[in-house]
């Protein structure tokens, strides 16, 4: 397979847009905001995982010097509407539980916000957070999905009866029944992922400022999605939505955790226009890792049963995940579409799925860089049980399975249908690079030594650019300016993808423009396009193609007008680097800026039909997700005395179809496979049985620093998407791969003395202990 | 609240203003002067995204009190190109190399570096690796700032020269 040629612009590393200004201290982050009379608020939380509020008594700080005002569920919740995305909102079948701006008599979690107070500086405003004072009566909490199932649990929401807030399953299928029955080997482990959280860089943060006299609300927000946000803030502030403006500017990250408008945010919305003033509130690391949407927490009890040969004949799927208290979105869960991209790159005649979603008193669950991934964790780590359990090594067993790229479309037993894939070529790749055969000797001498080596593999097919609702749809806007400049317009939502390079690489390529005379637009509510934001990977598939047929179509009028310039057929003129040149005579040429002046000045002789706007809006549909794929090695030694884990090499061969910049593909699949690397090792939000969170500081929660992170090696393959671009989405992947690969590699450098782990994360004193209890 | 004067050149300028006790750096930078390429992304010491240098040395802005800034030279991010907006070889080396993507941590990143590499002017990969550790990045898995440091160090070696 090939790669296509690059275009001029459309496949090359060209340098970033938006360097310059991050790296000089000139970017504009939320926190960088300042309005005239700007108050800041900070909020009260609950220090109980479960209480019922007796009284909240606001006195002593609203006597504080510098005290605007302190507001509490009395203030703000009557008149509320809903906070839930609009996907929810516009749903009544939607599982959602009963979420106010702030606690409506009670609190679930650490953390739940019970107050605001708003002051002159946030220095003041949190003095007064430790002068209000809440009497709690405290209740029993469940903080675990056990806790939470077990007969006679508390209710976390006593308005939903239950604590199991979904459970959806298969009916029993008695051919799968018999193909275990009569299977070579079958095998069950409980596998466990444990709570994490997304940690973007920069925390969440809003300024918001309301005018009574003209019912507008003026917002600048570090979000991944303005649009929605602007739907959000319109909806739980009764606010029309033509009147909410919402800007971003540069935003430190996000990982799925600002793609929602999170209560916070809507909360300072409501106190903007209860105040009718201008309100600030930047979260802080402690609130960040406490209260902002947590993400996976994921059981399941995982079955496959093979035949003699190795040839999967089913798999069974039992999964529980933790919504917590309040999950962004509805429950949060993501269970069934996990369990139907269960069988992901292989060929697994029968699947049976149970999907449970549970509530416990503990921070929501919400998304984070590939919210269904555990769908890969579950089959790339049993596929390695499997392995050892039939004694054919994990490569192999790969390689029997695989679907081939030339048996494509191909429909899975749980009626996804993926086509223009390459699983099958991405782990010979793989395996090529890494010197498969080579490590498996090294791993054997190793052992002589006394050493512990150890090899996983993660191979997964992402479905990017899901079309769910306001997902599925993109409009660019391209505007060639008077002076012969061209911006583009797009309802993106930027967070570190290098969206103002991308597109504008688009837009000069097929627009036949210098990239330097390109500017993007995005994040601007009254400015750009209605847009779904920028998250599950579907910003390079979705606006990249609005963006494409936008640029197509201003073309074209550009060729409308120099043909009358140039007194030449369209068809005979080119344009390139900004200049419109007739075919073969490229003497006879005009620049973008003369055609504007024509465009734009009386008396310039074009005929009454000619376009006097150069702008176009283009469109994508996506009518499917598009399929993206690839495969993560990775070796590891295990120390067998301290349990810490060395990566010695890490390989990924991916397919993400055509490359609008391979220098961001590859940053995407760099920054993708640590965060990996981080859940596996080395990051885990605690909880105590009581629901007492332990790792609110990042000595707590560990993230990984460069000390710790491998060099990683990328191969791609390229196979065109299913769109005029040829692209396909590929933000998430790194972080999906690399769970099982990392979990993987340490498991067989384990399993070489008899040592299991099924649960992460892979710390070292889990490590000790299994291999501990092997007397290893 | 006891407030103090403070006077102390910032980016090679006189800078004076008025900070309570409990003022740290970073905020008196960000707010009090309007230096708001410091960023703040833990406030505790871990993160290294406010690392400024305060008489050449690098610091973290968050866990220093304004006042201790008193009669010293401190340098931002915003100080490390040129005035005339040239980048410095650490700048310049993080656009080549894509050493950044959302562009939070970069700042302190660029600031740590620009010290890291007066030390030490040609660090192996592994020297590298560990002295950019006490910075938090979470978009680039850490390979193109290492790419960059690299290549920063490769130039200035070859007589680029340092930062300002």
């Amino acid at each position: 397979m090939s790669a296509p040629a690059a275009g001029r612009y459309v496949g090359q590393s060209v340098h970033r847009k938006e360097d310059p200004r991050l790296l000089t201290g000139h970017g504009r982050y939320i926190d960088d905001v300042v309005l005239p009379r700007l108050l800041h608020a900070a909020f009260v939380r609950s220090d109980l995982p479960s209480a019922v509020i007796r009284s909240i008594d606001t006195r002593a700080a609203l006597e504080l010097e510098g005290v605007v005002a302190v507001l509490t569920g009395a203030d703000l919740n009557p008149g509320a509407g809903t906070l839930q995305p609009s996907m929810m909102a516009e749903n009544p079948d939607a599982i959602v539980p009963p979420l106010k701006p702030l606690a409506d008599g009670d609190v679930r979690f650490v953390g739940d916000p019970v107050a605001v107070v708003i002051a002159e500086s946030r220095a003041i405003a949190e003095d007064a957070v430790e002068l209000v004072d809440v009497d709690y009566e405290p209740r029993e909490a469940v903080a675990s999905m056990e806790a939470a199932i077990a007969d006679g649990a508390p209710v976390v929401h006593p308005e939903l009866g239950s604590n199991v807030a979904m459970d959806i399953a298969l009916p029993e299928n008695p051919e799968l029944e018999a193909a275990f029955a009569s299977a070579a080997h079958v095998v069950t482990e409980r596998l466990v992922q444990h709570r994490h959280t997304p940690v973007p860089m920069e925390t969440r943060g809003i300024v918001a400022s309301y005018d009574r006299v003209t019912d507008q609300l003026e917002v600048w927000l570090s979000t991944q999605g303005p649009h929605e946000a602007r739907r959000a803030f319109s909806r739980v502030a009764g606010i029309p939505e033509r009147h909410v403006h919402v800007r971003m500017g540069d935003v430190g990250g996000g990982f799925g955790q600002k793609f929602f408008t999170p209560r916070e945010e809507q909360t300072i919305v409501c106190v903007a226009k209860h105040l009718g003033a201008s309100v600030k509130w930047i979260e802080d690391r402690r609130e960040n890792l406490l209260a902002s949407n947590h993400a996976r927490s994921d059981i399941a009890t995982v079955s496959v049963a093979l035949d003699a040969e190795g040839h999967i004949l089913g798999m069974k799927f039992d999964h529980l995940e933790e919504a917590g208290a309040w999950p962004v979105g509805g429950t949060g869960g993501t269970g069934p579409f996990a369990a139907m991209l269960l069988p992901g790159p292989y060929k697994v005649p029968k699947v049976w799925w149970r999907s449970r979603v549970v509530w416990t008193n503990t921070c929501g669950r919400g998304a984070y860089r590939g919210p269904w991934m555990f769908e890969s964790v579950a089959r790339e780590e049993i596929m390695d049980f499997a392995a050892r359990a039939s004694g054919i090594d994990p490569l192999e067993l790969r390689r029997r399975n695989v679907v081939a790229d030339d048996a494509q479309p191909f429909t899975t037993a749980t009626g996804m249908t993926f086509d223009r894939v390459t699983p099958a070529t991405t782990l010979e790749q793989a395996a090529r690079v890494l010197g498969y055969d080579d490590f498996r000797a090294q791993q054997a001498s190793a052992r002589a030594e006394g050493r512990l080596l150890g090899l996983g593999i993660g191979l997964y097919i992402e479905p990017t650019s899901t079309p769910a609702a306001t997902l599925g749809v993109e409009a660019a806007t391209v505007r060639v300016e008077s002076g012969g400049g061209v911006t583009v317009f797009l309802g993106t939502a930027a967070h570190g993808q290098s969206i103002e390079t991308t597109m504008a690489q688009v837009v000069a390529e097929h627009l036949g423009v210098d990239y330097d005379d390109v500017k993007v637009v995005q994040g601007d509510t009254d400015r750009t396009p209605f847009g779904g934001g920028t998250g599950g990977s579907r910003t390079a598939v979705i606006a990249g193609n609005a963006t494409r047929e936008a640029a197509l179509k201003v073309r074209d009028m550009v060729v409308e007008v120099a043909a009358h310039m140039l007194e030449a057929a369209p068809e005979d003129l080119e344009v390139a680097e900004g200049r419109i040149a007739v075919r073969g005579t490229p003497v006879r040429n005009v620049s973008l800026a003369d055609v504007a002046a024509a465009v734009h000045n009386a008396g310039t002789g074009l005929p009454s039909d000619t376009p006097r706007l150069l702008e176009a809006t283009g469109r994508y549909e996506t009518p499917s997700p598009t399929w993206s794929n690839a495969c993560h090695i990775c070796t590891v030694e295990v120390h067998p005395v301290t349990g810490q884990v060395e990566i010695l090499r890490y390989v990924v061969s991916e397919d993400c179809g055509r490359m609008l910049n391979p220098m961001v593909v590859e940053g995407q699949v760099h920054g993708g496979v640590v965060q990996g690397i981080g859940g596996v090792l080395y990051e885990h939000f605690v909880y105590d049985e009581s629901g007492n969170p332990l790792t609110t500081t990042f000595l707590d929660y560990l993230l990984p620093t460069a000390a710790e992170s491998p060099r990683i090696e990328i191969d791609h393959v390229v196979t065109d998407g299913p769109n005029p671009s040829g692209v396909k989405g590929m933000g998430e992947g790194g972080a999906i791969g690399s769970v099982p690969a990392v979990f993987n590699a340490v498991a067989d450098a384990l399993a070489q003395v008899g040592a299991t782990v099924t649960e992460q994360p892979l710390t070292p004193v889990r490590l000790v202990e299994a291999l501990e209890a092997v007397g290893a | 609240m006891a407030e103090h004067h403070v006077h102390c050149v910032v980016n090679g300028a006189k800078q004076r203003g008025i900070v309570e006790s409990r003022t740290t750096l970073a905020d008196f930078l960000r707010e009090g002067l309007g230096l708001t390429g410091t960023h703040l992304a833990c406030e505790h010491g871990v993160c290294g995204a406010c690392t400024v240098l305060v008489d050449g040395k690098a610091v973290r802005a968050c866990l220093m009190l304004a006042v201790q800034a008193d009669g010293h030279e401190v340098t931002t991010v915003e100080g490390i190109a040129s005035p005339d907006g040239t980048l410095s070889p650490v700048q310049q080396a993080f656009v080549d190399c894509h050493g950044l993507q959302c562009g939070f941590c970069t700042p302190g990143f660029v600031v740590s570096v620009t010290s890291f590499l007066e030390a030490n002017p040609d660090p192996t990969e592994a020297e590298i690796r560990e002295g950019i550790s006490g910075n938090l990045c979470r978009c680039t898995g850490y390979q193109g700032i290492v790419e960059a440091v690299k290549l920063a160090a490769a130039r200035m070696r070859d007589g680029a020269g340092v930062g300002q």
